[in-house]
């Protein structure tokens, strides 16, 4: 009986003790967070970086640690995994058809996601741009030399890899935008193209290998970050930067996956990662690995490391966004599949 | 496991069986099925039901898409190329490592195990590599006008490649066993070395044969890794079934995928048991091993 009610006592000692933490009376001790970011491929090193300073960051504002770690893989590949059980507190992917099967399909996060941080839940932007071979030798200038007979042209198929939809689309929004163009030239020019690629890789590394290392093609539909990187990683002998006249503005959308976060308790700190990415620190180490940032300022210190291109356009504005995009173009009997005969 | 059916069906086995030395038939029985349903049946069947999550129609659509029926036309054709090529040289080299001994020989015999151990991305990128018109078998070959990257004859190497150790090593005991005593009584006896060759070893070797090119088979059904670097993906003419399924899982269609898992499965199946009957068969007839 002594020895229950002394349990009772220390029992409302910890209690005690709990609220006093709980209600930051005192001196809390520092917490040790953990999350987990699950991203793409090309983003490896971006959040390398990114994540020491957010844990810097965050060390000084609250004197809480936070450990980051992170996963990458195909985009789609990657939602699949969260929505079957990988518990994500953030996810950083390629494009927002796969962070909105998250919502459909998981219903891990509500519906609305995208409205939660500014720029569609955007930080950065990327675009589409031509790798060619070094002096540009089949003088590829824009869209219209793709389809040129005699031009190969490397990029990913687009029903396997996320990024390869940009591709795609921006082609199509490049032909939209030609006098006279609309869906039924548009089709045209995309089957011309996509006559000319004599590989469909099942994703964005596998066709630079295609392009970089076996030689062939003598153009590679890249993210502008993806190609800036190739040049900087293989050194500027061997290759150019093409900017065609009008490209579309690849966006790769953040978000928290509430339902993992309210479980880890994680919310706050996974907020606040996601949101540090708009800060001008946050920016500044977005631009330095090729993304485009949407700080106005840090943009236009940056101005001279992005290809120039005259014209970009958004999924939103010429596509009605990812949903319709996807079900005209990519799902089964779409657009891409009719250029291929079916 | 212990239902009273099975318990009495066990009981007659006992009885009619021979004693055996070693004692377990009930516990190890009980345990291979639970093994086998844990690892196999249970996720199996998930497929089958998964597949339905869309209703028939939606399965039905799938599986008789033109692009899907060419993708399985060359899934279950190259691999059948694969496994056959394999048969006839896998034969040769697990003939020429049991038979005669050369120098480097132990080298050899472990380099047949490499298609085994190396992963098959690293796979599918080295043939790559090598069978691509720039590559160094590439050029040579094209300047004879085959194209092996990037076309359905890649695809048949990339399955060779991985195919090669389950017919080499299914063969070798079987060979190891076959005492040449047997080739020179048929020779005593007048017989040609093609016929030695054909009426004696041959029928031996059948069993064993169709195991390898079934293993090789069904391995090569399933490849994916090594597959898609070579093959060149091209809708209609080069794209094997597992790329589509992994293309369905891309547009979250779980159900459309595992139609084509459902599709793939049960033709497997039923080739494996038509290559079962068809050794059951070669054993009784030919009374080997």
């Amino acid at each position: 009986m002594i020895e229950h009610s002394a349990k009772r006592r220390a029992g409302r000692y910890i209690g005690f003790a709990l609220a006093l933490i709980l209600a930051g009376v005192g001196t809390a001790p520092a917490a040790t967070f953990k999350l987990l970011n699950v991203s793409y491929d090309p983003t490896r090193e971006l959040y390398e970086e990114y994540n020491k300073a957010f844990a810097a960051y965050w060390k000084g504002k609250t004197g809480d640690t936070v450990i980051v770690n992170q996963s990458h893989g195909g985009s789609g590949k990657q939602a699949r995994s969260v929505i079957d059980g990988l518990e994500a507190d953030v996810v950083t992917l390629a494009l927002a058809y796969d962070v909105d099967a998250l919502a459909n399909q998981g219903g891990l996060i509500p519906k609305n996601w995208q409205t939660r941080l500014p720029n569609n839940s955007t930080p950065y932007t990327s675009t589409i741009v031509f790798l060619v071979r070094k002096g540009n030798p089949k003088n590829i200038r824009d869209w219209n030399d793709l389809a040129r007979p005699g031009i190969a042209v490397i990029t990913p198929s687009p029903k396997t890899s996320g990024g390869a939809r940009w591709n795609y689309l921006a082609a199509w929004a490049w032909a939209l935008s030609q006098p006279g163009g609309n869906d039924a030239a548009a089709e045209a020019f995309v089957k011309k193209l996509y006559h000319n690629v004599p590989v469909l890789d099942s994703g964005a590394r596998g066709a630079t290998v295609t392009f970089v290392e076996r030689g062939i093609g003598d153009v590679l539909l890249a993210w502008e970050n993806e190609a800036y990187l190739a040049i900087k990683e293989l050194g500027p002998a061997k290759f150019d930067i093409v900017a065609p006249s009008l490209s579309i503005v690849a966006e790769p959308p953040v978000s928290v996956v509430d339902q993992n976060v309210d479980e880890h308790g994680t919310r706050k700190v996974a907020e606040e990662y996601l949101k540090y990415l708009y800060s001008p620190q946050g920016q500044e180490i977005v631009a330095r690995h090729f993304y485009r940032p949407r700080d106005p300022h840090v943009a236009a210190e940056h101005a001279a490391q992005f290809a120039s291109i005259a014209r970009l356009v958004t999924i939103d504005a010429v596509f009605g966004g990812w949903a319709k995009a996807q079900a005209t173009h990519f799902a089964d009997h779409g657009t891409f599949d009719r250029i291929y005969g079916q | 496991m212990a239902t009273p059916a099975a318990a009495i069906e066990l009981n007659s086995l006992r009885r009619r069986s021979p004693r055996r030395v070693l004692p377990g038939f009930g516990l190890t029985l009980g345990y291979t099925m639970l093994y086998l349903s844990l690892l196999v049946l249970i996720p199996l069947s998930a497929v089958f039901i998964r597949s339905l999550g869309a209703g028939w129609g939606h399965f039905w659509d799938v599986v008789t898409d033109r692009r899907v029926l060419a993708a399985l036309r060359l899934s279950f054709g190259a691999s059948m190329m694969a496994a056959l090529i394999n048969v006839v040289f896998g034969l040769v080299v697990a003939w020429v490592l049991v038979r005669y001994t050369f120098p480097l020989k132990r080298l050899v015999d472990a380099s047949v195990d490499l298609p085994f151990a190396l992963p098959t991305a690293v796979a599918g990128i080295a043939l790559t590599a090598l069978y691509a018109p720039g590559g160094w078998l590439g050029v040579r070959l094209l300047s004879m006008g085959i194209k092996v990257a990037f076309t359905p004859l890649g695809v048949i190497v990339a399955l060779t490649f991985i195919g090669l150790p389950f017919v080499v090593r299914t063969l070798q005991p079987v060979l190891e066993d076959l005492d040449n005593e047997v080739e020179q009584a048929a020779a005593t006896l007048g017989a040609s070395a093609l016929q030695a060759f054909v009426r004696v070893i041959l029928p031996a070797l059948w069993p064993a044969l169709l195991t390898g090119f079934a293993l090789a088979f069904a391995r090569a059904v399933g490849e994916y890794g090594s597959v898609i670097f070579i093959a060149g993906n091209m809708p209609m003419k080069s794209e094997i079934a597992p790329l589509l399924i992994v293309t369905k899982l891309e547009q979250y269609d779980y159900a459309g995928a595992t139609a084509i898992a459902v599709v793939m499965l049960v033709a497997s199946f039923s080739l494996m048991l038509a290559i079962n009957a068809l050794q059951h068969w070669a054993l009784t007839r030919h009374g080997g091993r």
